[in-house]
């Protein structure tokens, strides 16, 4: 068990709910996320675990309930104040989002050319290559991201999220669409580099495997609400037919 | 009873305008993204030039050596220069540079704002911290606005000179000689309205533009609906501000 409920709570969600239309995604859904812990939202496809982080980052707003970041109600936030945080919040999207019109350097330097004005350009050239570093990918600096293949993509899509050193990190389908090697590649460098620099993070998988490797509390998502939380050992443990179905998969 | 194609223009009417407002509520508040802004100024004026330059000397030439004859019937080939001068600077100068310039521009604009909207990059925009609507919208449709007069004034003047050289085809007129009757035939009353509705279509090309495109849906099929409804709804609207114009003119004892 982690220690963690001693912890600060940096994402704190309550009853949360959101509908599109008649269809209820999230539906009363709760969930603390403590400084430094991974949480793994384990859920099928379509149940709303892509809403719930983009609910929290503010891309979406909820229809009720409150969702506190850093102490901070995203929905009460004026525009500003939000852009604030989000400077808190790493968001590593499905396909990465990279600017596909921007080179590799042109992509890392973005974030930073928005929110740092006191860098120089040697400063933020810097912290440029120490990102590719750090994803092993140096000398894609001057690419496109057309020319890098998926697995390089999502590096540079995660050396571009955590260029800011954001707090907290939100991981959508980290592994979807790539192979078991470069998924488990991928994976390694996220608990790396969330150790490196202590981030706090909600993983949004259906993969098991990723579940098992990251998470230090996992969440079960269905019918938008929060079914089970607890650790991986606890949860490949529960009888509750619902649960076993996400584990049976492993076996 | 209005049927729901109906219904459906006028709610994205409503929602075009409403768009409209955005803008200028954004764009008149801090922080400026003037790079940006600069940036497209250039790949929209700059990068159009070679198109529209080359349109409106075709255009010039084309009108010159066609009228001539009608005019020639009743002897006032002299009239050349001060016809061309006329119908390019008030009329077809600024509505062909436009209609290009809705070609061009309108739908790159909405293919791209559109393609960054499916592929999620407006959304990663957003979630690192920068307004997305100032950054795409509020820059592009500046450079739109800004660009398309000047757009305007280089096609009128290249219209005029390829006029000139269609003008000694078949006669010999200095430059000096069509010049002097090309400024004779013209008043500030022509060029002014001219220049001030160009304002106007470059406006609607980039707010139609970024619309489509900030709002696309549907994947990729999406994207190319933002772009190809872009070109029209802009075209038409061009034609509408024109309307428009030259009834204000008229109203205003300008034509």
């Amino acid at each position: 068990m982690n220690d963690s409920p001693d912890k600060e709570i940096v994402i704190e969600i309550t009853s949360l709910k959101k509908a599109f239309g008649t269809n209820k995604v999230l539906d009363g859904f709760d969930l603390n996320v403590h400084r430094g812990e991974n949480v793994v939202v384990l859920g099928k496809s379509g149940s709303g675990k892509s809403v719930l982080i983009k609910c929290v980052v503010g891309l979406l707003k909820q229809d009720s309930g409150t969702i506190k970041v850093l102490g901070n109600e995203i929905s009460e936030m004026k525009q500003e104040a939000l852009d604030e945080i989000r400077v808190k919040i790493g968001f590593l999207f499905q396909n990465n989002a990279l600017y596909d019109s921007m080179t590799v350097r042109e992509n890392l330097e973005f974030p930073m050319r928005r929110h740092w004005f006191n860098q120089t350009k040697e400063e933020i050239d810097g912290l440029v290559k120490e990102a590719l570093e750090n994803v092993g990918l140096s000398h894609t600096i001057d690419m496109m991201p057309a020319d890098l293949s998926g697995g390089m993509r999502k590096r540079i899509g995660l050396a571009r999220t955590l260029i800011l050193k954001p707090e907290i990190v939100l991981y959508d389908e980290p592994t979807t669409g790539l192979d078991p090697i470069t998924g488990k590649e991928i994976v390694d460098l996220m608990m790396s580099l969330q150790k490196k620099y202590n981030i706090s993070s909600i993983i949004i998988s259906h993969d098991i495997q990723v579940a098992h490797k990251t998470g230090n509390k996992i969440v079960v998502l269905l019918e938008g609400k929060n079914y089970a939380e607890g650790t991986f050992e606890e949860l490949s443990k529960n009888p509750d037919p619902k649960i076993k179905q996400f584990f049976e998969s492993m076996q | 009873m209005i049927s729901g194609k109906w219904l459906t223009f006028l709610d994205e009417v409503g929602a075009i305008g409403n768009f409209a407002g955005r803008f200028f509520r954004e764009g008149l508040k801090p922080r400026y993204e003037w790079q940006e802004l600069f940036r497209q100024c250039f790949i929209i004026g700059y990068k159009s030039l070679p198109l529209v330059g080359i349109t409106a000397a075709i255009m010039g030439l084309v009108l010159t050596v066609q009228s001539r004859p009608t005019l020639a019937e009743f002897g006032a080939e002299s009239w050349l220069p001060a016809m061309v001068a006329v119908s390019v600077v008030r009329e077809i100068g600024p509505v062909i540079t436009a209609l290009i310039c809705a070609g061009k521009i309108g739908s790159s604009i909405g293919a791209e704002l559109g393609s960054m909207k499916v592929t999620e990059q407006i959304d990663a925009m957003e979630v690192s911290g920068t307004n997305p609507f100032k950054y795409l919208v509020v820059t592009r449709v500046l450079a739109t606005t800004l660009m398309l007069p000047v757009l305007v004034i280089i096609a009128d003047l290249l219209a005029l000179y390829a006029s000139y050289l269609g003008v000694n085809i078949k006669d010999a007129v200095s430059f000096k000689l069509y010049i002097n009757q090309v400024f004779d035939a013209l008043a500030y009353s022509d060029f002014i309205p001219a220049f001030v509705k160009s304002y106007f279509f470059g406006f609607a090309i980039g707010i139609v533009g970024c619309y489509k495109g900030y709002n696309s849906m549907k994947g990729t099929e999406g994207v190319g609906h933002s772009a190809n409804s872009s070109v029209v709804i802009a075209s038409l609207l061009i034609f509408v501000i024109d309307l428009i114009a030259v009834q204000f003119t008229d109203m205003l004892g300008l034509n």
